[in-house]
């Protein structure tokens, strides 16, 4: 039996910072690739110290929905799951490159196969530059278009930069934009700046951020000039200084970010190749932001 | 009348070749004289292969038959919260199968937190279950909306009657008004553990005297980030956290956790049907709160009140901590929190910057610091609504 655990942050204040964290679970559930998926969370229930003995399989792959390899990666969420002897050295990553290390639950004795987060796997860029075709509603979306990656900034975790400079190449290399930026919210280039980026008309913009929430649905809308205030909403496209803005909204709610926690969890060696197959078609159909 | 069938048979055939049947009363062995069947009523033995699938026919071994094929081959042993759980849902350890099966055609009954399971006897011997909130017993399936898949579950336990988001799944303030009307066992647990997490686990471990507890003192070492301070919170306060927070009235979990494994706390810690045993991230969140209130240094104020004014502030404090204010009647100026009272009492005895009886909170500086500490916002900006690095804020 092989289970896989989706693990998030999860809030006390908010609803919505665990809904797509569930909603990943629910499509790879159906795939039926493993015998049991569950979620745990830091803020949340079950919280990261107990999942594992909600889970009945002895093999479990565990795959962080988090954007970068950092405190939560590499200390928070070892030390909660209490995976023995765990040294953030078994992944050998220049910040980029955690893939999978193998270790045992102490007090539920199962073997962890413990993953890298979602954020800085290849698969993501595949899912940023889909939130672009769902948000412009055009499957070929990227001629005349400039498509701007999100980040928090490296003020606390270098980490995080690293993962939006990644991706950023990634979309540059594919030829499919006329322009690619990476911008940040704390630190130059500065998302507040937008339009100064692009020469395009039209620019997509994706946060790389997992859930909906605080930055992504006030600070980064404000702070594009959006709009005004938030709670107004904005269009989609919205109109800045002779840009068209689409605005993406968080990455993590698109329905293939389900398809970068299985090809983590293959890449731990689980047996889902068919899954993986039937996720990329299952979320071909996801709903453009705002309908 | 339950059957059996001929495949429950064969099971029980394929199991009785590898190793002795022993079940809840029941006894199947196969040995050089031939099978040997026991209940705690009868006995044969000598038995060929026609007369044993004979001998299981009776209606006196039928039952027998059906819930050994039920707890070993449907339910199995592979998750073994899950079977202990079925299993304490119809005593299945105190009662013999034939008592068992006339309890479960009428269904038994197990509370779980503010729900309540009923398990009642299938086709074959299956077990089905339905979940209910507790106020909704003897309460009609048609008034009630019916759900069949257990992660509806989540949905239905995100929010309060008021439709407020509900961080802690085991407060005492789960809505009404639905049912699972017939679930299996796997996805009766599956709900129960959506509504509550992990409890079912939790509870059965500690069933099996191997309930891991962290207490306090532990759990607040092992912090780091912005939680790190937690540690420093004095042993009293912690008292005083776990009264506030883990109680009956606000949190189902019966807390087995104390100060450390020497020092009990003296708050009660419940009578839930679950253990909880470790502080929570809510209580973990709140003393970080707390651990910097308590660093304070008291002062001493002067204040002009009434005696009733000084009783009134007692009263609103009261009944916010106990959430009455919805309970207090609009009209009702007989109760201290009543709105129009509590208005009275601003209106007459809070300066324009919103000091009580006109005294400033710091007394140098003559104003009120509308906005608290600066922790307020630190407290709000690691809660999820930040990215996954937010904890190291500080």
């Amino acid at each position: 039996m092989q289970a896989l655990v989706i693990l998030a942050h999860g809030s006390h204040l908010n609803p919505d910072s665990s809904t797509p964290t569930h909603r990943h679970a629910d499509t790879i559930r159906e795939t039926g690739a493993f015998d049991e998926v569950k979620t745990g969370f830091w803020k949340e229930e079950p919280s990261l110290r107990e999942v594992l003995r909600t889970v009945e399989s002895d093999e479990v792959y565990v795959v962080p929905l988090f954007i970068s390899e950092g405190y939560f990666t590499e200390q928070v969420i070892p030390r909660e799951l209490r995976l023995s002897g765990w040294d953030v050295s078994e992944w050998d990553s220049d910040g980029l490159s955690a893939d999978t290390a193998t270790l045992v639950a102490e007090d539920t004795g199962q073997t962890v196969h413990y993953c890298g987060p979602v954020g800085t796997h290849e698969a993501m860029t595949d899912v940023l530059v889909r939130r672009a075709e769902t948000v412009t509603g055009d499957p070929d979306v990227g001629e005349g278009f400039g498509f701007a990656v999100v980040g928090h900034g490296t003020e606390r975790n270098e980490n995080s930069a690293k993962a939006i400079e990644y991706h950023a190449d990634r979309v540059r290399g594919m030829d499919r934009f006329d322009e690619v930026q990476a911008l940040y919210m704390d630190e130059e280039p500065e998302v507040d700046d937008v339009t100064d980026y692009f020469g395009s008309e039209d620019v997509v913009v994706v946060p790389l951020f997992v859930a909906d929430g605080f930055h992504t649905q006030e600070d980064i809308p404000e702070d594009m000039g959006l709009t005004d205030d938030y709670r107004t909403g904005y269009d989609v496209p919205a109109t800045v200084e002779g840009h068209r803005i689409w605005y993406a909204g968080a990455v993590g709610t698109e329905g293939l970010m389900a398809d970068v926690v299985l090809e983590r969890a293959s890449d731990a060696g689980a047996d889902i190749d068919a899954a993986i197959a039937t996720v990329r078609e299952a979320t071909r159909e996801t709903q453009a932001a705002g309908d | 009348m339950t059957d059996v069938r001929d495949e429950q048979v064969d099971a029980l055939l394929d199991r009785v070749a590898e190793r002795p049947v022993e079940l809840d009363g029941l006894r199947v062995t196969d040995d050089d004289d031939g099978y040997a069947l026991e209940t705690p009523d009868e006995s044969h033995d000598g038995l060929s292969e026609p007369e044993l699938r004979e001998a299981v026919r009776s209606d006196h071994v039928v039952p027998y038959i059906t819930n050994w094929y039920f707890w070993e081959e449907a339910i199995g042993r592979r998750g073994r919260h899950r079977r202990a759980f079925l299993r304490h849902a119809e005593a299945a350890d105190e009662h013999p199968v034939p008592e068992r099966y006339d309890a479960l055609r009428s269904g038994l009954e197990t509370e779980w937190g503010e729900v309540v399971v009923t398990a009642t006897l299938g086709a074959d011997g299956h077990r089905r279950y339905e979940i209910r909130h507790v106020d909704d017993a003897g309460v009609d399936h048609d008034e009630l909306d019916a759900y069949h898949d257990p992660l509806s579950a989540r949905e239905l336990s995100t929010y309060d009657e008021r439709g407020r988001y509900r961080p802690l799944r085991t407060a005492p303030s789960l809505v009404s008004g639905w049912v699972f009307p017939d679930l299996d066992g796997r996805d009766a647990v599956e709900t129960l553990d959506t509504i509550y997490p992990a409890s079912i686990a939790n509870w059965n471990l500690e069933r099996e005297g191997d309930l891991d507890v962290t207490h306090w003192r532990e759990t607040a070492e092992r912090q780091t980030g912005i939680y790190d301070v937690v540690e420093e919170l004095p042993p009293d306060a912690v008292d005083w956290l776990a009264e506030a927070c883990c109680v009956d009235s606000q949190c189902l979990k019966r807390r087995e956790w104390q100060y450390d494994a020497d020092h009990d706390l003296e708050a009660d810690g419940g009578t839930g049907a679950f253990p909880c045993r470790e502080p929570c991230s809510l209580v973990v969140a709140a003393a970080r709160k707390w651990t910097k209130l308590e660093e304070e240094e008291t002062r001493t104020y002067e204040f002009e009140l009434t005696p009733s004014e000084k009783e009134q502030i007692e009263a609103i404090v009261d009944a916010v901590a106990d959430d009455r204010i919805d309970e207090i009647r609009e009209a009702d100026v007989y109760e201290g929190a009543n709105r129009y009272r509590t208005r009275f009492l601003r209106a007459k005895r809070f300066d324009e910057a919103g000091n009580l009886a006109g005294v400033a909170t710091e007394p140098e500086e003559g104003h009120h610091d509308d906005h608290g500490d600066d922790g307020d916002r630190d407290d709000h900006g690691d809660d999820g609504d930040h990215d996954d690095h937010s904890d190291r804020d500080d």
